[in-house]
């Protein structure tokens, strides 16, 4: 099986000033399709620059990057655009929603931006892809009408609906209580056995637990890339713990 | 590329989200655009009337009035001198080829005492061919004839004003009048021109064989003044050089000695008239122009603080795919929106007040189709031209920063 994301050698150097800044000091990294992967890092370890290269936002500053059998690392701004539009879904730890907008319009949105059009109905696959993460009665509500965990589902929704090959979340739990946490991380799992292959960054050992794989960052290198051995079930979790407290599910 | 109408949907949800702030952005376009239009509407209808009130004086006028004396060096103004006879405007007649009718003018006036009381007004006499190059009709009755003129016949027709003045609730036709005194039969009554631009009344007058008027009335041998028309409206020059050889001829001029007369065209006196309004048009229109400006400026102003409150949406549209040119379509989109939307207000709102002057004023403004074209072209110019560097400004937004914005 090809690798879904392959690096070799990434790097990336900010200039500030008179001083440069070494984020990412030559990360190789491979995630095969269908992984559970979860990146973690104290701040400063260089996780966000990372995140922001795998999700072309950014382009490194030398190495090599493969992404879905496509070499991405010296792609024009436009380019990057597309393949952001294609291949990949962001989940952010602040939602990052459109407010005032319906979860619908929302999710719409990567489609929006789809020249080619591969999806002719947009209404019908952001309805499918609102009903994967189970908010198929909130098709209407704005973000402002919604609860966090609500709110992080659309977001997760709008990641899906153009089939990304990876799902890229940057502490998508961050914002959210713990009880909220596990949901979310439930729905990434689902979603995982799924097939689809899931990038987590995170700074908590109780969101890594939910992944199959950690990887782990210090100073801009990989210091250590472990399989979770006990590996734990998020929606097992939810059961277990006591009953519900939100009054709007 | 991205469908139009899905980028405008999305521009006009956008709009829609701050009414009150687009409403009152697109205010400044919408008075802008409106005054343009209403002032350049009051202009243009200025100008109709202008053009109408010369246009009924008799399209391709001439007229050629006596010279200025000068007598030992002191001169006299124009009408000082003059010799103009009934030979000159033979000699026109005969020889003048540009020229389509020539009538002589002999002025006088006084009190007219007939029908039912008296009334003081100008007598011109003239020839048949005066009608045609004064463009003048009969309401009732029919004009006079050559053979009246050479008759010297004392029959006159009446300007719809005298005909009131004189017989108010009947036919003058058949009727007689006397003009100081000398008896006069009225043969017909001239329809009414109303008028002039300079607010002097046309039907306010008499017209009488021009050799009835010289002799039996005035008792002079020389004609006030000639009248002739052009063949067509661009021959005014040329029948104007036309006539002045002919003239000079006539009077026996020798080179280097001055015409002692002067031939006018209506046509310099319209392009006086109507090059007036034009200015005034143009002042009007650049005046309300600079509002459209100032409209522009506002929009600008807005859509610069859009792009900062919407920092963080901008950064969601980068890292959902959006390119730099899909950002700056979609914030020009918004401003061209906005603009032209104040635009179409503008031009309804114009309209109306229009509609509300030609009703309750004197103004008699005219909304041309090109001013409505000209004002939204340039609506959604100012759009493009004031939404460009704010637009310019959100597509260069760095992804990563935008989503970091707070």
């Amino acid at each position: 099986m090809t690798a879904v994301i392959e690096t070799h050698g990434l790097t990336r150097t900010f200039e500030v000033g008179d001083i440069s800044v070494h984020a990412l000091r030559g990360i190789n990294l491979i995630i095969e399709p269908g992984d559970l992967v979860a990146i973690m890092g104290s701040s400063g370890s260089g996780k966000s620059t990372l995140m922001n290269l795998i999700g072309c936002l950014d382009t490194p500053t030398s190495g090599e990057y493969v992404l879905d059998g496509e070499r991405v690392e010296s792609l024009s701004k436009n380019q990057r655009a597309m393949i952001r539009n294609r291949k990949i879904g962001f989940v952010f730890q602040g939602f990052n929603l459109l407010s005032r907008t319906t979860a619908l319009e929302n999710v719409e949105l990567p489609l929006f931006y789809d020249r080619q059009n591969h999806v002719r109905n947009h209404r019908q696959a952001a309805v499918e892809a609102l009903n994967r993460v189970g908010l198929a009665d909130r098709l209407e509500h704005t973000p402002n009408q919604l609860s966090g965990g609500q709110q992080q589902r659309v977001a997760i929704a709008r990641a899906l609906v153009n089939r990304p090959a990876i799902l890229l979340a940057d502490e998508p739990t961050g914002n959210l209580d713990s009880r909220t946490s596990i949901e979310i991380m439930s729905v990434f799992q689902e979603l995982n056995t799924e097939g689809v292959t899931v990038i987590l960054v995170t700074h908590e050992q109780d969101v890594a637990n939910y992944a199959k794989r950690i990887v782990g960052l210090r100073d801009g290198r990989i210091v250590r890339d472990i399989a979770v051995t006990n590996r734990h079930d998020a929606a097992r979790d939810l059961a277990a713990l006591p009953q519900s407290e939100e009054l709007d599910s | 590329m991205i469908s139009i109408t899905r980028l405008l949907r999305a521009s006009s949800r956008s709009i829609l989200r701050n009414r009150m702030r687009s409403l009152l952005t697109s205010l400044g376009i919408i008075i802008g655009v409106g005054a343009v239009i209403v002032m350049v509407a009051i202009g243009e209808g200025s100008q109709a009337q202008i053009e109408a009130n010369i246009t009924s004086l008799g399209t391709n006028l001439l007229l050629v009035i006596p010279g200025s004396s000068n007598t030992g060096g002191v001169r006299q103004g124009s009408g000082s001198f003059n010799r103009f006879t009934f030979d000159d405007v033979e000699a026109l007649q005969r020889e003048a080829t540009l020229v389509d009718g020539v009538s002589p003018v002999v002025r006088s006036g006084g009190q007219i005492i007939g029908g039912a009381g008296n009334w003081s007004t100008s007598v011109y006499g003239v020839s048949p061919e005066y009608f045609k190059i004064r463009s003048w009709e009969v309401s009732s009755g029919d004009f006079f004839t050559d053979k009246d003129v050479i008759a010297r016949r004392k029959v006159a027709l009446l300007g719809k004003t005298v005909a009131d003045q004189l017989f108010p609730n009947q036919d003058p036709v058949g009727q007689n009048i006397r003009i100081r005194n000398i008896p006069f039969t009225v043969i017909g009554v001239l329809k009414a021109k109303g008028q002039t631009g300079m607010g002097q009344d046309q039907d306010d007058v008499i017209l009488a064989p021009s050799t009835s008027v010289l002799y039996r009335l005035k008792g002079d041998r020389h004609i006030d003044m000639i009248n002739a028309s052009a063949v067509s409206s661009t021959q005014v020059d040329s029948a104007t050089a036309e006539m002045r050889t002919i003239l000079r001829k006539s009077h026996k001029l020798t080179e280097g000695q001055d015409d002692d007369f002067t031939v006018r065209s209506q046509a310099e006196i319209m392009q006086a008239a109507t090059e007036t309004t034009k200015t005034m048009t143009l002042l009007l229109g650049s005046i309300a122009a600079v509002s459209l400006l100032v409209g522009g400026i506002g929009i600008m102003n807005i859509m610069l603080v859009s792009v900062t409150e919407r920092t963080r949406e901008i950064g969601i549209r980068l890292s959902v795919g959006a390119r730099e040119s899909d950002v700056l379509i979609q914030f020009l989109t918004e401003a061209v929106v906005l603009s032209v939307s104040g635009g179409i207000i503008g031009i309804t709102l114009s309209a109306a007040v229009v509609a509300g002057l030609n009703k309750w004023t004197t103004l008699q403004p005219i909304i041309t189709p090109e001013t409505v074209v000209v004002s939204f072209l340039f609506s959604a110019i100012v759009g493009i031209f004031f939404g460009f560097y704010p637009a310019r400004k959100a597509a260069a937004l760095d992804p990563i920063d935008a989503l970091r914005h707070e």
